[in-house]
């Protein structure tokens, strides 16, 4: 059996059947495409200078993958593959990005993301307990959907008072791991200005709390309920200096937090529209133009100073919307490049020549497994007061509460969520993931007792050729190659396996490739 | 105000500095010795390896290894029998008769205290020495995973830190440590043929078609052909053979139970907690240096007295078998076996509806053993009142037991607790940070 698959594959070597290019070269496109995209026209020339010749532009099997994944953290259905492929227009990618951005699943994705830097759950350390979270969840998800503008989003978020149950925005300030003046700023620097105040002088960093030292947090009768809300009767007037400098005179019945607030989310402040545009490039692009993306200071400079300078504009000319950012980074050339390098220059990578594969988020790689076979992980929280119902049917993105526990998740490196850094997403390879993928029960049971895999295999009693090309869609959103058809014909025609294992086992190798486990 | 002033003034207050991590691993060192409590810093290790028998749910502590037979039938139910063990003057419940021959190897801790009674909450400060906080820290088997694992050379057949079967949950074990460092769950059932370990034992899958698929893999690998020598591909490459390392070499022999001798997996019991100490010396005995047997159903808040008649006798063959075992073999000088869960059990009996005969959560007061490893073995710690409800001597606090661990594992509790998130952080807390503590267990050691 060995040698037979080896054989096979030597006579069939990749790109042999020159019947159709795009089938036999999966992931690449030959053809150039003129761009329009203002990011190509900064990054194109600075790669040319440096002598590196970028990657091509991705094939419409990888684009119409990647995009799913990027911007809705979702696999597509084997259908939606197909009617993307079978598409002629010209702008086809355009309109594919545009219409993601209106789904569920949109909101669902970003949120979860969101739901990382602010540090949203239940338990142990942030304890905003199951309440608060549902709470806190909504609004962000809600803002998320209804594209709240930015400046807006974080304006509510810093300036909001009242129960935690009843005004959302407050549990920011609970989610804070603890609720010291200069622990609140601390966060407040490292989520919205995207810098480490530990990188600051003390009196900068002790500037900096002065606008969040007026802050009450009281109990109330009902049980973990929380107000948030000013001192009603402050010393006096408050002198402060902003992080620029600029020295403040705050009287007693002015809030700090708006203060600080109108500073930061003001059009001319760089760090507020840096920060952003900065997260959003490494959200799509694997890495930030600055890197750490939450890191930002003076000697830690952006490959490409120009492009943030021009996100940032676009982001104050669009009244803060962030899905303009995001449309102008998807329709880009730079983003829509093969992962598939055509340069071996070290910094290839850091400069956005080719698309930095990356494993799947630990959530969206569960939930891809559950798209592709039909099933579905059980989810529970152990944390009472009150107990959260968590549907059967849930998808893992959509999960409010960080403090659900899941080896899955956590073997897979989902962010605990305690500090709001992006690092603590972890999404580097383990022993231990490989054999989980490889050869656990639990990979196992998915792949043949879901829904979708029974019904493969039906069809596969009436046409195999077809049914293999329905799986390579729902695993790798492309058909089979010929020569990976050859391989997989081949391992069917072999004794002493049924249907069922036969089936299983190239459902699991499908899911086991670099193709299936990373974006790429 | 007051923060603006003490920025105007420039003075930092040494916990400050401490938590923006202004002072390096120097002026840690200097602020986190814990000074007369420290022996010398390099102590060298007595222990190689830790078995951690956890008790999920908090087993009983007078119906187990403090009993009160004179408190009366509101405190003992039916169990108001003592039995004499192989050490003059220590009796224990008469549930374990097994264990009782076995007294000399191991010491009783009567007087555990915390004082919670909530099970997330106890079972992170029994577990990680410390009370709650705003970050989470690795439990004492993630700290073993960090400075006894593979980080410090071991290269043993299994990984360094092992939980049969289940993981504990309730909290993230290896906390801010991440999950390089979190313990490897078996899942399965040792008491089943095979014992199908998740990852490295699979069931209904024979190795041809193992290694079938395996080739099958790799020619439809067509994205990683297409990119050879991608550095996060060639990462994935190693865990991969790493993971067939683990599937097909030495270590499924290790975690086949079959390879024992029949009566040896009598003495043990044949179900799920004698089947896993005996894997658990197996896994010693191959160098793992941290092994969890997480033994449930211990959260008796109903029909206490009925599940402690079909429990115990349990505890007692596994536990015991386990205590001669590694003894017979030489192993037990250089493995600690530490018995406990988050917290003991109300002495008081609840009759009353709806428990009718129920223990509830006890953190004031409750027992733990410690056997093997630097261990002196026929020693009772501390103890409690007649009820079994308060600590009267030598209140011992989870940092007292898991530093005392630590010590003979050669781990340094006062010293630098190095991380992936570069947080300065200390192994155990420094008694200057508010942690209440009895000392560490010299008295034993």
């Amino acid at each position: 059996m060995r040698r037979l698959l080896l054989a096979v594959a030597v006579l069939v070597p990749m790109g042999a059947c020159g019947a159709d290019a795009e089938a036999v070269r999966p992931f690449e496109r030959e053809a150039q495409r003129p761009s329009t995209s203002a990011i190509d026209s900064l990054v194109l020339p600075a790669l040319q200078a440096h002598g590196i010749k970028p990657a091509n532009l991705c094939s419409d099997e990888v684009f119409v993958r990647r995009v799913y994944l990027d911007v809705i953290g979702t696999l597509p259905q084997p259908q939606e593959v197909r009617q993307f492929l079978r598409q002629r227009r010209p702008n086809k990618r355009t309109a594919l990005i545009n219409s993601l951005m209106d789904r569920e699943e949109f909101a669902d994705y970003w949120a979860m993301k969101w739901c990382d830097l602010l540090r949203v759950k239940a338990e142990f350390p942030i304890n905003l307990w199951p309440n608060g979270v549902q709470a806190y969840y909504r609004w962000i998800r809600d803002a998320v959907r209804d594209n709240m503008p930015y400046d807006q989003f974080v304006r509510e978020l810093l300036t909001s008072s009242g129960s935690n149950f009843r005004v959302a925005p407050v549990n920011f300030y609970r989610a804070v791991q603890g609720q010291k003046p200069e622990t609140i700023a601390s966060a407040v620097a490292l989520t919205f200005m995207g810098t480490r105040s530990a990188n600051w002088t003390e009196a900068q960093r002790a500037n900096m709390a002065a606008f969040f030292s007026r802050i009450q947090f009281k109990g109330t009768a009902e049980w973990k309920e929380e107000i948030i809300s000013l001192d009603p009767a402050p010393a006096g007037p408050l002198d402060a200096v902003l992080p620029d400098g600029t020295p403040v005179h705050i009287l007693p019945d002015e809030d700090p937090r708006r203060v600080f607030a109108d500073w930061l989310i003001a059009p001319g402040n760089p760090w507020f529209t840096r920060n952003i545009v900065n997260r959003v490039w490494a959200w799509l692009l694997g890495r930030g133009l600055i890197h750490e993306p939450d890191d930002i200071r003076p000697d830690n400079p952006a490959v490409y100073p120009e492009v943030l300078a021009y996100l940032q504009k676009e982001l104050v000319a669009a009244d803060y919307d962030l899905r303009h950012v995001y449309r102008l980074i998807l329709n880009s050339r730079v983003y829509q490049q093969s992962s598939i390098p055509q340069s071996n220059h070290p910094g290839a990578e850091a400069l956005f020549a080719q698309y930095a594969v990356r494993r799947l988020d630990a959530e969206v790689l569960v939930d891809a497994l559950d798209t592709v076979f039909g099933g579905a992980e059980n989810y529970e929280s152990a944390i009472p007061e009150p107990f959260t119902f968590i549907p059967n049917q849930q998808r893992t993105i959509a999960l409010a509460d960080g403090s659900i526990t899941s080896q899955f998740l956590e073997m897979f490196g989902r962010p605990s969520r305690d500090t709001g850094l992006e690092s603590e997403r972890n999404n580097q390879p383990t022993d231990a993931q490989r054999l989980h993928m490889l050869n656990s029960t639990h990979v196992q049971r998915k792949i043949e007792g879901g829904w979708r895999m029974r019904r493969i295999l039906q069809a596969a009693e009436t046409n195999r050729t077809e049914a293999i090309q329905t799986l390579y869609l729902s695993v790798l959103s492309r058909r089979a190659t010929p020569s990976e058809m050859a391989v997989v014909e081949a391992y069917c025609e072999q004794d002493g396996l049924s249907g069922e294992q036969i089936a299983s086992d190239l459902a699991w190798a499908l899911v086991n490739t670099k193709e299936f486990l990373y974006r790429h | 105000m007051n923060m603006n002033k003490q920025g105007a003034s420039g003075t930092i207050t040494r916990r400050t500095a401490l938590k923006q991590g202004l002072l390096g691993a120097a002026g840690l060192a200097l602020c986190g010795r814990r000074g007369a409590w420290a022996r010398t810093p390099d102590s060298p290790a007595r222990a190689k390896s830790v078995i951690q028998i956890w008790m999920w749910g908090g087993p009983a502590h007078t119906d187990t290894f403090d009993p009160k037979p004179d408190a009366g039938y509101d405190y003992c139910g039916p169990l108001d029998k003592t039995i004499d063990t192989n050490v003059d003057g220590i009796q224990i419940g008469d549930q374990l008769p097994l264990l009782a021959r076995q007294a000399d190897k191991y010491s009783i801790i009567r007087s555990m205290t915390h004082g919670i009674n909530a099970h997330e909450t106890a079972s992170y400060i029994v577990q990680t020495g410390r009370r709650p906080g705003r970050l989470v820290y690795p439990s004492a088997g993630a700290v073993m995973s960090l400075f006894k694992g593979i980080d410090r050379g071991y290269d043993g057949l299994a990984p360094p830190y092992i939980v049969l079967t289940e993981p504990q949950g309730r909290f993230s074990e290896a906390g801010f440590l991440g999950q390089r460092y979190k313990p490897f769950a078996t899942g399965g059932d040792p008491n089943r043929n095979p014992f199908v370990v998740e990852g490295i034992v699979a069931e209904g899958v024979s190795d041809e078609r193992q290694h079938g698929r395996r080739e099958l893999l790799h020619a439809l690998d067509s994205l990683g052909k297409a990119m050879p020598g991608n550095p996060h591909f060639e990462r994935l490459d190693r865990c991969e053979q790493n993971a067939y390392d683990l599937m097909f070499g030495e270590t499924r022999e290790l975690f086949d139970l079959s390879k024992e001798k029949n009566e040896t997996r009598e003495a043990y019991g044949r179900n799920t907690f004698g089947q896993s100490c005996l894997m658990a010396r197996r896994l010693v005995e191959a160098g793992v240096p941290y092994v969890t047997i997480n033994y449930k159903g211990w959260d008796t808040h109903k029909q206490h007295f009925q599940i402690m008649k079909r429990k115990l006798p349990e505890l007692d063959k596994g536990m015991s078998a386990l205590l001669q075992d590694l003894s017979g073999r030489g192993l037990l000088d250089s493995t600690i076996v530490w018995w406990g869960g988050e917290f003991g059990r109300t002495p008081r009996v609840q009759w009353a509806p709806p428990w009718n005969g129920g223990r509830s959560h006890h953190g004031q007061c409750f027992t733990s053993v410690v056997a093997g490893g630097g261990f002196k073995g026929g020693q009772v710690v501390g103890a409690s009142n007649a009820t079994g409800e308060e600590v009267t001597e030598r209140p011992v606090y989870p940092v007292d037991l898991i530093g005392s661990i630590y010590e003979l594992m050669g781990i340094e509790p006062d010293g630098p607790l190095p991380n992936p998130r570069g947080l300065t952080a200390q192994v155990l807390p420094a008694p200057e940070n508010g942690e209440p503590s009895g000392g560490r267990l010299y008295e034993i050691m």
